[in-house]
């Protein structure tokens, strides 16, 4: 009995005071009481401090939002998840790699490499860094699956016939290029492709904005629905509060690169407690 | 005005720096070594890479085969030929079995090698990563992350599009189960001929500025799938309009005054000797 609750409590994805600056820092900045700080940028000696002192939990089966405005962090704490960064200072443990008890920020690039093809999956907001736009969609897919270790080309193009037409691809369009897509399109590819190998993590960045709106819902649907049947954790960085109020269980929220509140996504939408989520809050139309 | 040039034409500091790449290649097989590629007397293309190799490996009792896309006697051959001889003095022949050195475009002979030999090949692009990714910064990380996934999908591509695995040349290779490479543009047909090969071989590209290698009795296996397996070209019931060999890798030669198409052996040196092994079978001189 005890062993199943463990089960349940441990998290999938554990952040613990990730950190990431560009620049040194210098005696002003890294003074713990320094307040010269102009919102994440010191004047003193050019330091951004992107990322804070990130920690938050990602359970099975959950939405993770996470909010703030542009220049809050967002993406940088997301880039640094997939390794497209590397992280300053902190750790990060996932559950089902090394039983959770290794840093993955510490580990060989070639452990990242095995992390990022098999447990973990990323959607950009622009879908050419998601995808490789001259190769067909299908082969968009395979190359996920190959990198995870398929070498059967006829389980590979049943699985990404399935995934496409899963996300509304025409059958008789999955051996065009994505670059002949539109933008709603490609993003769908983009989704399928991050779920091609079932990672038990998705990372989503913004992936709505930039669409219209009846696309938009198209997307938001497919990821409800998914997170609902295949019991993936995501990770849905946004700085729209329709989406996240849609999609996420709890939220975060994020400013000049810290984790300002933390809670239930309606506490936060109901009841916001710091002055900054209240103003985004009531700034919602 | 007489110019009398450094046996092989380089000064010995530069043969010295190939060499120690060359070596560096060997120790690593498969991985390309960067090297400083010198101006040549030809143009970057023609087979700078592999001039370069042979000019630093070449020494007075070596003897030279030359050979482009199986010809001895094309004028890409004979030049290069030509400069190492002028520079040199060795002995030139088109003789696979009596050539200690032989460099090479597009084909590996078809008489097979010994470990008394060396094989150099031209390369054009050393990466096997360039079409699926364009900064080198980018393909040096992901082989050294053993990430070839650009590679397979490639293949995966052809696959999709043309139903099989279309590669004409080039098709990129495993070697000695580490890095993915590409054999320079040969024939899918001489791939199998890499595997355990006797002989050194050795790939310059003078314009990428790369060397590699694989040294004598290394594994080398095409890059296939499952349910694809790699294949090589396959001539059917074809066979040499002039010495009559089947199951060597032929030429299409089409002439154009009848339309009508014929083949003929690619390895000119080997279709030669044949006919010459007729000629002293029937009583004549060779």
């Amino acid at each position: 009995m005890e062993t199943k609750i463990s089960y349940f409590e441990k998290p999938i994805l554990k952040v613990k005071n990730l950190t990431k600056q560009y620049g040194d820092g210098c005696e002003s900045c890294l003074r713990v009481d320094s307040n010269v700080l102009i919102k994440n940028y010191c004047p003193h000696c050019g330091t951004v401090y992107a990322c804070k002192d990130i920690s938050f939990e990602l359970h099975k089966g959950e939405i993770l939002g996470v909010v703030g405005e542009s220049g809050s962090g967002k993406s940088t704490m997301l880039q640094c998840l997939y390794f497209d960064q590397e992280v300053t200072d902190g750790e990060a443990f996932i559950s089902s790699y090394k039983n959770g008890e290794t840093n993955i920020f510490k580990e060989s690039s070639q452990a990242k490499r095995f992390l990022k093809n098999n447990v973990l999956g990323k959607v950009y907001q622009n879908p050419i860094l998601g995808l490789k736009m001259e190769f067909s969609s299908i082969g968009n897919i395979a190359e996920k699956l190959i990198a995870a270790g398929s070498r059967k080309v006829c389980d590979m193009e049943s699985r990404g016939k399935e995934l496409l037409d899963r996300v509304n691809i025409p059958l008789f369009r999955i051996k065009e290029a994505p670059k002949n897509f539109s933008g709603g399109m490609q993003q769908r590819v983009q989704i399928a492709k991050a779920l091609s190998n079932n990672p038990p993590i998705l990372l989503l960045d913004e992936v709505t904005t930039g669409l219209d709106l009846s696309v938009q819902a198209n997307v938001l649907d497919l990821i409800k629905q998914i997170q609902r049947e295949l019991g993936i954790s995501m990770l849905v960085v946004s700085h729209d509060l329709a989406v996240i109020r849609m999609l996420a269980d709890r939220t975060i929220v994020m400013l000049d690169g810290r984790v300002i509140e933390e809670g239930l996504t309606d506490q936060i939408l109901e009841d916001p407690q710091n002055a900054y989520t209240q103003e985004l809050v009531h700034s919602l139309i | 005005m007489k110019i009398s040039y450094n046996f092989a034409f380089f000064d010995e500091g530069s043969k010295r720096e190939i060499r120690r790449a060359s070596l560096k290649a060997v120790a690593i097989p498969g991985y390309q070594v960067p090297f400083a590629s010198r101006e040549m007397p030809i143009a970057r293309g023609w087979g700078t890479g592999g001039l370069q190799l042979t000019l630093s490996l070449i020494g007075r009792e070596d003897i030279l085969k030359v050979i482009d896309q199986g010809s001895d006697e094309s004028v890409n051959a004979i030049n290069i030929k030509k400069i190492i001889s002028k520079t040199t003095g060795v002995k030139l022949t088109d003789e696979t079995n009596i050539a200690t050195l032989i460099q090479s475009r597009h084909r590996i002979p078809e008489l097979p090698l010994n470990e008394a030999q060396i094989l150099v090949l031209q390369v054009p692009v050393p990466e096997p990563l360039r079409v699926v990714e364009p900064s080198e910064f980018i393909t040096k990380r992901l082989h050294s992350e053993m990430e070839y996934s650009g590679a397979w999908l490639m293949l995966f591509e052809e696959i999709m599009k043309y139903g099989n695995m279309a590669t004409g040349a080039d098709h990129p290779v495993y070697v000695n189960d580490r890095y993915v490479m590409a054999p320079s543009p040969i024939p899918r047909f001489d791939n199998p001929k890499l595997n355990y090969s006797k002989a050194l071989i050795l790939f310059g590209a003078g314009r990428e500025k790369k060397i590699y290698a694989i040294p004598p009795y290394t594994k080398v296996v095409s890059l296939a799938f499952d349910d694809y397996p790699f294949e090589v070209e396959n001539f059917g019931d074809k066979s040499c309009k002039i010495c009559g060999a089947r199951g060597v890798y032929l030429d299409e030669i089409i002439d154009e005054e009848k339309g009508d198409t014929f083949y003929q052996c690619s390895d000119t040196s080997f279709c030669i000797n044949r006919l010459n092994k007729v000629a002293i079978d029937e009583g004549g001189e060779a």
